[in-house]
């Protein structure tokens, strides 16, 4: 057992030491903690000012926020860019706008919404305020007069966002409306033939549709959010009345956290595996001293906390995130439990890994990382233990690790709640992620048996198919390009706007890497993004899922965009790669296809390759394939 | 509590909304001597202040919470009234 004396402490007069020391890490810890404890405005104000102070010695990254809305919102700010600093390491510079200007903002092309080019923007906009007749007027109106107002709202909608669309590549949320706490025609609302409620909610429902049409827009339910946690207690009339603030000091927090669990996969900060516990986990019990029969996970209460703790489990499984247990355990103890205990939700299947010894916690972090081929940085950790929770999060500082209130039946809640499990979109791949990494096992298994790597190639029966990226699959594209840190040249991040902006930029090309193989189909996990320059065509991202990297599939991508560039009458082919600490993998792709180095600039380095010269050839044992639409699409942007 | 120790907590709130030491905190700090004490800092301290205290400010106190001591005195008072002093 570790001395209580060592645990992190929120005490400021600590952080104050800790900073005076430069023991930055520490610092960031003990700020974590006070954060949970005080989650406030002024203690964010003071999470700010030390962000500040370590600002030469910790690498954060700068966003840029515009918040379009009819009300006060000044007093959130603090709050929002204390939470995105310490949840994402974001740097949020946030902007408003005038009262009520939010509809010039987006129709004047150069008003300041524009020249501030932000990288999202949250337009949070009151029926009260938009719709006065709707909201007070309600009992007044006839069928027709509600019918047209509802209509005019949505028309608006519609307008600003398709505006905002071709103006801008920011992402943005669009709140819904809220519901009065009572209906102007009192309980008439629930039995009479027209409705305040029912109109409020057509006009959400507009904005969900309108919201859902458009890449990188995406619909805020604040509705849903006041009912989550009360709408009398939500508000404060006081200070509405007086200085256009209608939330109350205590539901400030609430808002923040929603609007971070938006903008952190809006951002690409998310965890892509759940590391859990066992024992006090996902069962009441420890199997090792109670047995498999004393331990609870069945409806009944206590077991009914852990059984819901298991529901979640699955639902994020269900979202693309894997599975895996880390566990102090006898492994044969655990195992006979995930596999035949009667009460069990969760199955071998289930987990992508799984290390139940009686090694460090970290330790097991760090393997289960290593074999599922992700960053330490892509793993969340979730265990009833805080003293397990504080090391992991001194020893492995890049760990998500979620911090879990003292009364067990709040666990379930805690781990739906945390926002870098959250996803605006979800594409098939992640539907199957956990399928491809129990496949990834046969397919390293296959590769043991063969005598040669060759061998294995010809083997392995890959197809390659390359297409330009489309509107259905923008998403995914997305995903990819914000994601993948190993083969990744350029490292460029594309959030959905930006990469549907690109889709319309002439002499850029946005292509998707479909690969197959004989065990099964892989789906998008590569994308090339060029761009035409006279008689350069330049590669601007060139980036392979870690699923697929090692199998030559960068070669066959490569011979298709050589190919494609020569046919459009480019001389040359260029590319930059900008190293990172993770893209090791992809340093030496350049050079080992021929590619000559142009400059070195800052670690980073260009390189070209002269289309004229021999071609770049598909490996033999690759089938590639692509879309002759493309082909005819690239000759006309190139031209 | 004690109210040296509510003081420490109040000074604290102060320092924090308007980025400036604990001991450049004083009985006559206000907006003609802070230099950050604007309208919107001004709205931050009543949120800060009522989620720190546990209070509610009425209307007309909003405006009148623009010094530290005042701020201070109401704060003393609406604890009473609260029942929360002991």
């Amino acid at each position: 057992m570790m001395p209580m004396a060592v645990w992190t402490s929120g005490n400021r007069d600590n952080i104050e030491r800790l900073l005076n020391q430069r023991c930055w890490n520490e610092a960031r810890l003990a700020l974590d903690t006070l954060w949970r404890e005080q989650r406030n405005t002024s203690t964010a104000q003071f999470i700010l000012t030390c962000y500040q102070r370590m600002r030469s010695a910790v690498s954060l990254q700068e966003r840029r926020i515009v918040i379009l809305r009819s009300f006060t919102v000044e007093p959130l700010v603090p709050m929002l860019r204390a939470a995105s600093v310490l949840l994402g390491g974001l740097d949020l510079i946030v902007r408003m706008g005038d009262f009520n200007s939010y509809a010039q903002e987006i129709i004047a092309a150069d008003s300041f919404l524009y020249r501030f080019d932000p990288h999202a923007v949250i337009l949070a906009i009151q029926a009260r305020d938009i719709a006065p007749e709707l909201w007070y007027g309600y009992a007044d109106l006839t069928e027709k007069q509600e019918a047209q107002a509802v209509e005019r709202v949505l028309r608006s909608f519609q307008d600003w966002i398709e505006t905002f669309r071709a103006r801008s590549t920011a992402s943005l949320l669009v709140h819904n409306f809220e519901q009065p706490d009572v209906s102007r025609q009192g309980l008439l609302d629930s039995v009479a033939r027209r409705s305040q409620i029912s109109a409020i909610q057509r006009l959400n429902e507009g904005i969900r549709q309108l919201a859902m049409t458009h890449a990188g827009v995406y619909p805020f339910d604040y509705d849903a959010l006041v009912a989550r946690h009360g709408r009398r207690g939500w508000h404060d009339d006081r200070k509405w009345l007086t200085v256009r603030f209608p939330i109350s000091s205590n539901s400030v927090v609430h808002l923040v956290e929603e609007w971070t669990r938006y903008l952190m996969p809006i951002f690409g900060k998310s965890v892509k595996v759940l590391v859990t516990d066992l024992d006090n986990t996902l069962w009441r019990g420890v199997v090792g001293e109670d047995g498999p029969a004393g331990i609870r996970m069945d409806e009944q209460y206590p077991g009914a906390i852990h059984r819901n703790v298991q529901r979640v489990l699955l639902d994020l499984h269900r979202r693309g995130i894997l599975l895996a247990v880390a566990s102090k355990n006898n492994e044969a103890d655990a195992l006979k439990v995930i596999e035949d205990h009667p009460d069990m939700l969760l199955r071998p299947q289930h987990f992508a890994a799984i290390r139940c010894n009686w090694l460090d916690k970290s330790q097991n972090l760090r393997s289960i990382a290593e074999e599922l081929n992700v960053g330490i940085d892509s793993l969340a950790f979730v265990d009833d233990s805080p003293v397990e929770r504080d090391l992991v999060r001194r020893q492995l500082p890049e760990v998500a690790v979620i911090e879990l209130p003292p009364d067990p039946i709040g666990y379930a809640r805690t781990l739906q709640e945390f926002p870098l499990f959250q996803r605006l979109s979800l594409s098939a791949e992640d539907q199957e992620r956990s399928r491809h990494y129990a496949v990834d096992r046969q397919r390293r298994q296959f590769k043991d048996q063969l005598g040669s790597l060759e061998e294995f190639f010809r083997q392995l029966q890959q197809q390659v198919e390359i297409f330009a990226t489309s509107r259905e699959t923008v998403p995914r594209v997305a995903q990819l390009t914000l994601k993948t840190n190993q083969f990744n040249l350029t490292n460029r991040r594309y959030t959905e706007g930006e990469v549907a902006a690109l889709l319309q930029t002439p002499g850029v090309n946005v292509y998707e890497v479909h690969v197959k193989d004989r065990f099964g189909d892989n789906g998008i996990v590569g994308v090339c993004i060029t761009r035409r320059n006279g008689p350069v065509c330049e590669i601007d991202t060139l980036l392979l899922s870690c699923r697929v990297i090692h199998r030559t599939v960068e070669t066959a991508v490569l011979s298709f965009v050589a190919h494609q560039s020569a046919r459009a009458g480019a001389g040359r082919l260029e590319g930059w790669f900008l190293p990172t600490q993770k893209n090791g993998p992809a340093k030496s792709f350049y050079p080992s296809h021929r590619f000559k180095l142009e400059c070195e600039k800052d670690g980073n380095s260009l390189w070209s390759l002269d289309l004229n010269g021999a071609a770049i050839e598909c490996p033999d044992w690759i089938s590639l394939g692509h879309e002759t639409q493309s082909s005819i699409r690239d000759t006309i942007h190139c031209q | 509590m004690t109210p040296s120790i509510a003081s420490d907590q109040l000074k604290q709130v102060f320092a924090d909304v308007f980025e400036i030491g604990v001991n450049e905190v004083r009985p006559d700090s206000s907006p003609d001597n802070v230099e950050t004490w604007d309208s919107t800092r001004h709205l931050n301290l009543v949120v800060a202040l009522e989620q720190e205290f546990g209070v509610q400010f009425e209307p007309e106190e909003i405006e009148q919470l623009s010094s530290y001591g005042l701020v201070q005195a109401l704060l003393l008072e609406k604890r009473c009234l609260n029942g929360a002093r002991s």
